[in-house]
Parts: structure tokens; C-alpha cells; sequence
């Protein structure tokens, strides 16, 4: 297939053109659009072997010279040219790229680019932020007065999801940690850890530390069993092999939610644009987007708000700047999560409130493309199959709880936005191993925080502590 | 191709194709002749309203006796399998699958051997010593593979080291989800070829599956070794791998890729040429066995030369009558090749359309 982009296999960081191939198709179109090469799962152990020597290599490194590198590769990464393959990538070619794969508006694109951007730009206060402001000696000597880190693994290996490219900016700080990078991208969005690499390696960063493998599930499982740590990102069933094995950090559904306490809710109008940020935003495909907004009362009225205001969304051009939703790449994807939902809405006690506020069915077509548009269900109690849900588009059960319930009730949530002022309740979500990260008052679940851990700190699943006494 | 060479295979071809028709006759004559056949080959006539004896003239009228079913070879009498002329023979059972359900069955008095001398013909001297000992890395148990490289050793000269494998167990393990245990068990096998290599200096060549050969050459230096020539099959092996193998692994011995299974025997590897680019490219053992590429949706009509298909295996000896066995398996069809003047197979993997997860497991 002439002229089809080529995106290699980054072996210690050379490009290997593989025999085997995957061909990505264009999300409208389906035509092939990109061509991946596939790492046999021998080629990656074999490599693998190495790690060593690339953990050797960074640790050559000093940390302020790696920090050097990351402000280096963030305006590269964001106004540069970079190798693709065989080819040169521009900024906006990858924008359009990314788009012509996952179907993310360019608009949304940009916004992701610009996080990635930013966290390079910023890596030592990132790493700061994960280290609680240890001193660089510790990564540069081991130990800085009498505290001594050690790490964990002598390489980070991270299987990545296709949802959207912002998730990218989790594990880059692994390399500012001076711990080799062994990526397996998803299938539908391998450019931008592509990009990040060569960003890092044009500025200055030694080549044998990044291992880029674009695999099948069995190479993505033989890079989490042979790096040292590992990140997974997927849903329940693709990530279970590997619940309860230290070594590997999880990153599946969020089940992030909005509460709101006793105290405000009679001001919950003041707080929907948080709502509808939370809901809306990244075309709520990230595990920081809300799927759920518990409230003590008032839930009918916050549900018919919500969808009075999403049913607003409609899909749009990928270049339109006002694009807020994306489409599936793969419409059979689409059809069966509409067909799950309203499996469910068959039953007591939940009502599709956007139904009424919009023209058709929750499932469009759109230049032949699949969206699901926002919806908003209202459920009679947090026990509804749907009051705990998350699907990779703007939804939302709104569910009404007793403020005594929270948060035994939310279960493990990623992100808690808790509008509340209340010093019992925020005691008692402050004290709650399920709540991943915690914003009180009206910040959007999805507004991160680049000083702040994400859905564990990196640095401790990196690092460990060692007790240490230095008299020479 | 000069209009010459063109020529010449056409009737290298051509002969070929000669040579198959009167194999069919012989071995159609074989099997449905009542002092010879198989009970079940002599049942099955006798349900016909027509005489294979007298109307199978070609390869191509096996078309009439439709598609061998693999429920056929499931369960027993196993017997029903044996030839009346073999009856006094020492019989071998052979099975295929069975990490769930019961295996297929199938009866050997001498295929095995003459198969894998056949394909000795094959194999180069300077890789594969005459006289020098053989390593059998793979699935030991009620397998052909297992007695058929043994075979293979003695057969040029040499003696086989064993090492014990249950692919079964493999397969049971990892549809379980215990992919740590399976990974035991590899290394288990690993081991065992590992303490048989440190303790026969003689062994020069090796017979192995492509995960055992990565897995084997994590630990040791194939050349330091002293392998020169590997025999690698049992499982699909891609391109990629075929490359990756060459490249990476084998440090110059040399790489026998086959495609075989209890069914049909041992099908040879087209010699590497650079325009394949890795293509990992099987002539079967004509006129003992023929591989064809069928459509899937009528896998009577054979598909043309570079489609894909369903690959469609007939196996023609006294042992053992098979006519149009739809394997699970899909290729390209390849054309001729000098040495090997009839239909091959490009890149086989499992049938897709099947939509079954295939578990190969390390065998």
C-alpha cells in the first residue's frame, strides 16, 4: 500500500520496520490511514533483556539535566517538525493525525496537546509534586541528608489506551525519575507517545532508553511481566490479570463524581457549569470526566438542567472549533453501548432525561460517522445498575443519596468534587481509601493539577524508601 | 522467467499433475478394495451408488466423495482406520488436540517414517550432520512429532535426546488465565533441553517450536552450542517471526521452517530467497499429501494464485485416506516452484472466519 505513513517499532530507541503490520483505518472513511509495525512478543523479551544498560545510560544523567531535556522537548513537541517513521511530523500533521484515528475534534486534540506540552515545560515542578519536594540528590546521588530512595524496577513498562492523548502526560515523569520508558501504544492512537520520544531524544535525551513496542494483548502482557513496574490502561476485564500484583499500576474506569452537601444544594444551579465541565469536557472520554453527581435532593431539577444544556451538544466537523463530542472510530462500539444503556433503561427506577430535550436517538450518525450524544439519567437510588456507570462519552447518573451515605455509598472513585463546606462530611471523604484525588468546592473533576499525584503517585510506585545513616 | 524456464515448469507441472492423477488411482484402489481398505473407507462405498474403483480417474474426482469430516477420526472402534492388508501390522495411534474433549485419532503403520525420510531428503548435510545427535525440544506424549524426529535421527544416523512436554497442560493453563505457571512450564522444558545440551556434545541438530527456540536462545548461544541446523514447526509461525528468527536468534544455523500436522504429515520449506522477504512459503509432500488454498464460502473451487482461502489438505497413502479436509487454518495459495512443481501455501495462520481464539500454547 504505497504512500501510507509507516510508524515503526523504536528498539532502545532505533526504528525497526516489522513485517508484521496493522493497518489503522481513518475514522470517517475507514480507509487504512496508517500503517504500525508489530513487535513479535520474542523480539520484545529479547530487547527487554536489556534494561539495564538503558537504566545505566539515564543514570548518567543528572536530574537538572533531564528537567533540561523535558522544557527542551515541550516546545519541540508542540511547534516542531519531528521524525515520523520515514516521514516528518509537523504539529498540526499530528493534531490531524491524531483526529483522523481516534475521531477527537482538533480543537480537543490541541487542549491534549497543549497538557502534554505543559508537563514537559514544567517536569521539575511535576516531579516535585509527586516527591513532596524532595532534593534532586536524591535521583542524582540516592540520598540527600539521611534520606535514600531506591528504585523499584529498572524500567517503567506501560500497555496505553487510545481514548486521548492527555493521558500521555502520566508517565513522563518517569523518565525525569531516570527510569527507561517501554511503551506499548493502543492501537488507534500511536502518535503521541511517537512524538514524545522524539521530542525527548531531539532534545538531548539518549535514545536507548525508550522502547516503543506497538503489539497484540500477548506483547502488551510480555512488557508488563518483564519491566520491572508497570502502568495498564483499560477496562475492567482487559486490566483483571493483573489486579493484585504490586508491581502494576491499574488505570481502568474512574467512576469520578460530583457531590454535593447539604449545605449547598440549594445552590446547585450556581455550580452546573462545574457539572456540565466535569460531564462534557474531552468529550468525556477521560476517567476524570464525571459519570455521576450525588446529591441529597433536588436531583430531578439538577437532571433536567444538565440535559436541557447537553442536549445543546451536537456533532460537529473535526476541524469546527465549537466540536465537543467525538465519534467512534468503530461504529459497532457506539451501537452496543447504546444498546447497553438502554438495556438498563428498561428497568425501574432510571429515566433518560436528555431523551425529551433531544431530536433523536441518543445514537447519530453524522457524516456517516457514530456518536453517541450526552445523556443524563436520573436513577431512584444509588443501588440502580446505572447510578454507577461509565461509558467513553458524556454521561451522567444523577443520584439521589442521603449525605450520610457518602462515600461509603460512591464506591472507589478516582476523582470527588465535593461541593460542600460541610466539616463532617469532608472528614469523612478526606478519610476514605476511595477516593482517589479529592477537590472541595467547584472545581471540575477534570481540571488537573500538575503538582498533584494522579491515580497514584508515580514516584512511589517507582521509588521506595530505604532506611539509611551516612557517617563518611 | 525465460519463455524457456516457463516452459520447462509447465511440464514439470504438468508431469506433476500426471503423477497425482495415478497416485489417486492407486491409493482410491487401495482404500476401497476389500482386501485391502479400511473398514471404514469399504463402509463408506458400500452407502455410494457409484464405484470409486472405477470412476475416481483423477485427483480431481475426490471432489465426489466430498469433505472428510474431523468427527470421523473422534471416539472409535480406531480400528475401523486399519488397513485389511495391514492388519498384522504393529499399529501406532496418534492424536491430535484433546486439551478439552476427546482427541482425533489416527492410525499409523508406517507413514511416519516414510514421511520424515522424505523429508530428510530435504535437509542439508552441512546443517544436519549425518551421524551427529538431535535434540527434540517439543511435545512428547501421544504425538507423531515425538517418535516421527526420533525417526528422523536414526534415520541419519543419529540418536534423539527427549525432553518431556504436555501441550495439553500448556493449553489448560493458559485458558485458565495462569499465564505465570504457563511461563514455568516453558522454562521447565527449557531447562530440560538446556541440562541435555551441557551434557552431550554431540547434539547438532534440534527440533523445536518457535516459542521454545525464543525461549531457549534467552538462555544460550545457539553456535556455542553447537546447533547448525534447527527443525521448527508445530505452531504458526509468521514472517516476522521467521525473520526475527534468522536475524536474531539462529547466529548462522540453519532454519527449517515446517508446516505439518498427525493428519496430513510434513510439509518443506520453500528455500529463503530475498524477493519472498520472510514469506514463510510450504510445498506438501506430493503426491502423499496435497495442501490447496479453497474459497471458504465454496471450499470446492480453489482460489486463484495469491488469494487468500481456507486451506483444504487431502492425504494419499496406504496408511491413511483423507479427501478434503477443511484444516482451521487460512493462506495464500502460491504457485509452483521448481523443485516442487504443484500448488503451495504462503503464510498460513488460523482461519480467521472460524472466530474462535486459537490457544497454541508454548507447542
Amino acid at each position: 500500500m504505497a504512500g501510507l505513513l509507516h510508524i515503526p517499532i523504536l528498539r532502545a530507541g532505533d526504528p525497526y520496520r516489522s513485517l508484521d503490520i496493522a493497518r489503522t483505518p481513518h475514522y470517517r472513511t475507514r480507509e487504512p490511514f496508517v500503517e504500525i509495525s508489530l513487535a513479535n512478543v520474542g523480539l520484545i523479551r529479547r530487547d527487554l533483556r536489556q534494561q539495564q544498560e538503558a537504566k545505566a545510560i539515564l543514570a548518567g544523567f543528572s536530574a537538572s539535566e533531564l528537567y533540561g531535556m523535558c522544557s527542551r522537548a515541550a516546545a519541540l513537541f508542540g511547534e516542531s517538525s519531528l521524525p515520523l517513521g520515514d516521514s516528518a511530523q509537523s504539529p498540526e500533521d499530528y493534531v490531524r493525525q491524531v483526529s483522523a484515528t481516534t475521531g477527537l475534534p482538533n480543537v480537543m486534540v490541541r487542549r491534549n496537546m497543549q497538557k502534554i506540552r505543559t508537563v514537559l515545560a514544567d517536569m521539575e515542578t511535576v516531579v516535585n509534586g509527586l516527591t513532596r519536594h524532595l532534593d534532586r540528590d536524591v535521583f542524582d546521588a540516592g540520598y540527600a541528608g539521611d534520606v535514600s530512595y531506591f528504585p523499584r524496577g529498572d524500567s517503567l513498562g506501560v500497555v496505553l489506551p487510545s481514548n486521548s492523548p492527555g493521558v500521555h502526560s502520566l508517565w513522563i515523569p518517569a523518565f525525569a525519575m531516570k527510569v527507561p520508558l517501554v511503551l506499548k501504544p493502543g492501537s488507534a492512537e500511536p502518535w503521541t507517545p511517537y512524538r514524545i520520544i522524539q521530542a525527548l531524544i531531539h532534545a538531548g535525551a539518549p535514545p536507548q532508553v525508550f522502547g516503543y513496542y506497538p503489539a497484540d494483548h500477548a506483547g502488551g502482557g510480555e512488557i508488563l511481566r518483564q519491566c520491572g513496574r508497570g502502568m495498564v490502561f483499560g477496562d475492567v476485564s482487559s486490566t483483571r490479570p493483573w489486579q493484585g500484583d504490586p508491581r502494576i499500576e491499574i488505570h481502568g474506569p474512574g467512576y469520578s463524581k460530583i457531590v454535593i452537601g447539604e449545605d449547598c444544594i440549594d445552590d446547585w444551579e450556581q455550580y452546573l457549569d462545574v457539572m456540565l465541565a466535569s460531564i462534557l469536557e474531552n468529550s468525556g472520554r477521560s476517567c476524570i470526566n464525571a459519570s455521576g453527581v450525588w446529591v441529597p435532593r433536588h436531583a430531578e431539577a439538577i437532571a433536567e438542567a444538565l440535559a436541557q444544556r447537553l442536549a445543546t451538544v451536537v456533532p460537529r466537523d473535526e476541524a469546527d472549533d465549537a466540536a465537543q463530542i467525538a465519534p467512534f472510530a468503530d461504529a459497532g462500539v457506539a451501537g452496543r453501548i447504546a444498546k447497553m444503556i438502554d438495556g438498563e433503561l428498561d428497568s425501574e427506577g432510571v429515566r433518560d432525561v436528555t431523551a425529551r430535550y433531544r431530536a433523536g436517538s441518543r445514537l447519530a450518525i453524522y457524516r456517516g460517522c457514530s456518536y453517541l450524544l450526552p445523556t443524563i439519567v436520573l436513577c431512584d437510588s444509588p443501588e440502580h445498575p446505572l447510578a454507577n456507570r461509565e461509558f467513553l462519552f458524556p454521561f451522567a447518573s444523577v443520584v439521589p443519596v442521603s449525605q450520610a451515605e457518602i462515600p461509603r455509598a460512591l464506591g472507589p472513585s478516582l476523582v470527588v468534587t465535593a461541593i460542600t463546606r460541610d466539616r463532617a462530611l469532608i472528614a469523612r471523604l478526606l478519610a476514605s481509601p476511595n477516593v482517589g484525588r479529592l477537590n472541595l468546592g467547584g472545581i471540575p473533576t477534570c481540571r488537573i493539577s500538575w503538582d498533584q499525584p494522579h491515580e497514584g503517585n508515580l514516584f512511589d510506585h517507582l521509588y521506595a524508601r530505604r532506611a539509611f545513616q551516612c557517617a563518611v | 522467467m525465460t519463455p524457456a524456464a516457463q516452459n520447462q515448469m509447465l511440464d514439470k507441472t504438468l508431469a506433476a499433475r500426471q503423477a497425482l492423477d495415478a497416485w489417486t488411482r492407486e491409493i482410491v484402489q487401495w482404500h476401497f478394495n476389500p482386501e485391502t481398505g479400511c473398514p471404514f473407507w469399504l463402509e463408506f462405498a458400500h452407502k455410494l451408488d457409484w464405484d470409486p474403483r472405477r470412476e475416481v480417474q483423477t485427483y480431481a474426482d475426490l471432489d465426489r466423495l466430498g469433505f472428510f469430516q474431523d468427527e470421523w477420526l473422534r471416539g472409535g472402534p480406531v480400528r475401523r482406520w486399519i488397513p485389511r492388508a495391514y492388519a498384522n501390522r504393529p499399529a501406532y495411534v496418534f492424536e491430535t488436540g484433546g486439551s478439552t474433549g476427546v482427541p482425533k485419532s489416527r492410525i499409523n503403520i508406517e507413514d511416519f517414517r516414510i514421511d520424515y525420510e522424505d523429508f530428510s531428503d530435504e535437509l542439508p548435510d552441512e546443517a544436519f550432520p549425518r551421524g551427529s545427535d538431535w535434540i527434540m525440544i517439543g511435545p512428547s506424549g501421544p504425538r507423531r512429532l515425538r517418535l516421527a524426529v526420533e525417526h528422523l535421527a536414526q534415520h541419519r544416523g543419529g540418536i534423539c535426546f527427549m525432553t518431556d512436554l504436555d501441550p495439553r497442560w500448556v493449553i489448560k493453563l493458559i485458558k485458565r488465565g495462569k499465564i505465570d505457571e504457563a511461563e514455568a512450564y516453558k522454562q521447565h522444558v527449557v531447562e530440560q533441553a538446556l541440562t541435555l545440551l551441557r551434557a552431550h556434545d554431540g547434539i547438532r541438530c534440534m527440533f523445536t517450536t518457535p516459542k521454545l527456540l525464543e525461549a531457549l536462545c534467552e538462555k544460550i548461544s545457539l553456535k556455542k552450542a553447537g546447533i547448525r541446523g534447527v527443525f521448527c514447526g508445530g505452531t504458526e509461525m509468521t514472517p516476522q517471526f521467521h525473520r526475527f528468527a534468522v536475524e536474531e536468534l539462529l547466529e548462522g544455523a540453519y532454519f527449517a521452517p515446517t508446516y505439518g500436522n498427525t493428519l496430513m504429515g510434513l510439509a518443506v520449506h520453500k528455500p529463503r530467497l530475498p524477493e519472498d522477504n520472510y514469506a514463510v512459503i510450504y510445498y506438501p509432500p506430493a503426491p502423499r499429501a496435497m495442501i490447496e488454498v479453497v474459497d471458504p464460502a465454496d471450499p470446492s473451487r480453489v482460489v486463484e494464485y495469491g488469494q487468500t482461502g481456507r486451506v483444504r489438505l487431502t492425504t494419499l497413502t496406504r496408511d491413511f485416506f483423507m479427501p478434503r479436509f477443511l484444516e482451521r487454518d487460512e493462506a495464500e495459495r502460491e504457485p509452483p516452484y521448481e523443485r516442487y512443481p504443484w500448488d503451495g501455501v504462503r503464510n498460513v495462520r488460523p482461519f480467521q472466519a472460524l472466530n474462535k481464539t486459537v490457544v497454541e500454547g508454548v507447542y
